[in-house]
């Protein structure tokens, strides 16, 4: 052949070649005979196709895009690397790499199950907070006092709102 | 609590068997939480590590399940208390070896366990013995949200809760069970088992998952995907294939004992001879004599009340336990004597094999 295959995880010629179904979904990964070893391919029970196709749909111009994570630095090289994001945060910087990688990895896109309620209402309550606080300042900067009285109610009840959850 | 008069006392494991857990041995659910806005372990300088753990240890700690347990920095262990406590799945592997900033918090009963700065901020876990997928879902479904009143968890509407790894997004759980197919084993129908199970978006794995084999006939099967499916639903297609793998390990059952009731019982009995007279025997040659018993007990050869036993073994044989239980550390060879000397002394009393009884197995 004159273009073998390429081991997905360090480019080597390939000379494993797995398929595996899961979900009616069909899943290849090429792999040579170091990469499979190490990998444990060669133990069907205990291998698991996920986290090798997770690495092997990264392989191409990863690095390329030049992005990085604000919150914690992190870049596509060290996801490459590790396999693994450096914060929350990172799912929403890494969107392009990350959307096409989930595509095939689950059995859906969008969450269904689950929702942190008290946690999230918290949080809303937060956010709210701190525009409400911004807002005011402003207010009063611009001797804008109406405003700034609203706000200031407005404060007032969010903190009661965000008191009233702590005690339950 | 201490870390020593946990590991001494009776666990979740191995001092609850009945009939009930014959095939499904135990289940077992973990869910992966982080705190917002934090880096993930993996990323997490030292410093921000042990702001992690201190943080997660003092929430998970004031919960009501772990108000009598023990709580316990991974550096603070011993290599064979760690080994201890992964052979009874307290602790993952890649905790045991982690860092410093990695902690466990285990329940007085050791049904919960909670890992901090594991792959995630943590990994809260849940073992109940026999096939109990939606009781233990329920347990730790309210330790969870216990913890959420404390805890800000990195959370996305679209993608669930955010996990290090994207394999885990979602639900993050990972709900799975221990199954004892013998009869699969012996019939050379795994491997179809295995793939079958594969399509239907569950993984097969060793007894001590990833990457570990399935001595003693013992695998896990659990979940593969954890997005855009709700914790319910997963679970109730997991129970749904592991209902007909019990199915198909009763059907295999019957055959062998159809097909050639004689060899079958010649393995068990070959097996009960080793336990009672071997003189060396390996932590994976225990495992699977000692299946062979435990299928001798389900088929009637020996009486119910010794599955508790068989059940006690599948972890005592573990070089860990062995080296607890003889009160120091040994090399290979010589734990192998010191097994099998443990071993003789457990079958000399143990009942004798009745084999006229079989006919009806499959209890």
């Amino acid at each position: 052949m004159a273009n073998p295959l390429k081991c997905d995880l360090c480019s080597k010629p390939a000379t494993v070649h797995l398929t595996q179904i899961l979900d009616n979904k069909v899943h290849k990964v090429d792999l040579c005979e170091e990469c499979a070893q190490a990998k444990g391919v060669t133990d069907p029970s205990g291998f698991s196709l996920a986290d090798l196709l997770l690495k092997a749909s990264l392989s191409p111009d990863l690095a390329a895009g030049g992005v990085r994570c604000e919150q914690c630095g992190f870049t596509p090289n060290d996801f490459k690397k590790h396999g693994r994001f450096g914060c929350p945060a990172c799912y929403g910087a890494f969107k392009g790499i990350l959307d096409p990688m989930l595509d095939g990895m689950h059995k859906g896109t969008v969450h269904s199950g689950k929702v942190p309620q008290r946690a999230l209402e918290r949080k809303t309550l937060y956010d709210r907070l701190t525009r409400l606080e911004g807002d005011l300042t402003e207010a009063i900067k611009a001797e804008r006092y109406e405003d700034a009285a609203r706000c200031r109610d407005e404060i007032n009840q969010v903190k009661q709102a965000v008191g009233q959850k702590a005690q339950i | 609590m201490t870390l020593k008069a946990l590991i001494d006392a009776p666990s979740e494991l191995t001092d609850s068997s009945s009939s009930k857990t014959a095939i499904v041995l135990m289940t077992r659910i973990r869910l992966a939480r982080n705190l917002a806005g934090q880096p993930f372990p993996g990323w997490a300088k030292p410093a921000q590590r042990e702001k992690i753990l201190e943080d997660c240890t003092a929430a998970v700690v004031a919960t009501s399940e772990m108000k009598r347990g023990v709580s316990v920095g991974v550096g603070e262990l011993g290599e064979l208390e760690k080994r201890i406590l992964v052979e009874r799945h307290l602790i993952s592997r890649e905790l045991s070896g982690s860092k410093q900033g990695s902690g466990v918090v285990i329940s007085k009963d050791q049904a919960f366990s909670v890992m901090v700065n594991e792959e995630d901020h943590l990994r809260i876990q849940l073992l109940r013995s026999g096939f109990q997928l939606k009781k233990a879902w329920a347990a730790i479904n309210a330790l969870d949200s216990e913890l959420e009143e404390t805890l800000d968890f990195a959370f996305s509407p679209v993608l669930g809760y955010l996990t290090a790894c994207p394999t885990n997004l979602g639900t993050a759980m990972r709900a799975s069970a221990m199954m004892h197919l013998p009869a699969l084993v012996i019939a050379n129908q795994m491997e179809k088992v295995v793939r079958a199970v594969n399509q239907l978006g569950m993984v097969v794995r060793g007894l001590f998952g990833e990457g570990s084999d399935a001595c003693g006939s013992i695998f896990q099967i659990s979940n593969q995907t954890t997005l855009g499916e709700s914790e319910e639903g997963i679970i109730k297609r997991l129970s749904g294939v592991l209902q007909s793998i019990i199915e198909h390990e009763l059907n295999a059952r019957s055959k062998l004992l159809e097909a050639d009731a004689g060899k079958l019982f010649d393995k068990i009995g070959r097996a009960f001879g080793i336990l009672q007279n071997g003189h060396v025997i390996s932590s994976n040659e225990a495992m699977n004599l000692i299946s062979l018993i435990r299928l001798g007990v389900d088929l009637g050869v020996f009486p119910d009340s010794k599955r508790s036993v068989t059940d006690r073994l599948f972890i005592e044989a573990q070089p860990g336990h062995l080296q607890h239980a003889q009160k120091g550390e040994f090399e290979a060879g010589q734990r192998d004597l010191l097994r099998a000397e443990r071993l003789r002394s457990e079958f000399a009393n143990f009942s004798h094999p009745d084999f006229t009884l079989s006919a009806n197995g499959n209890n």
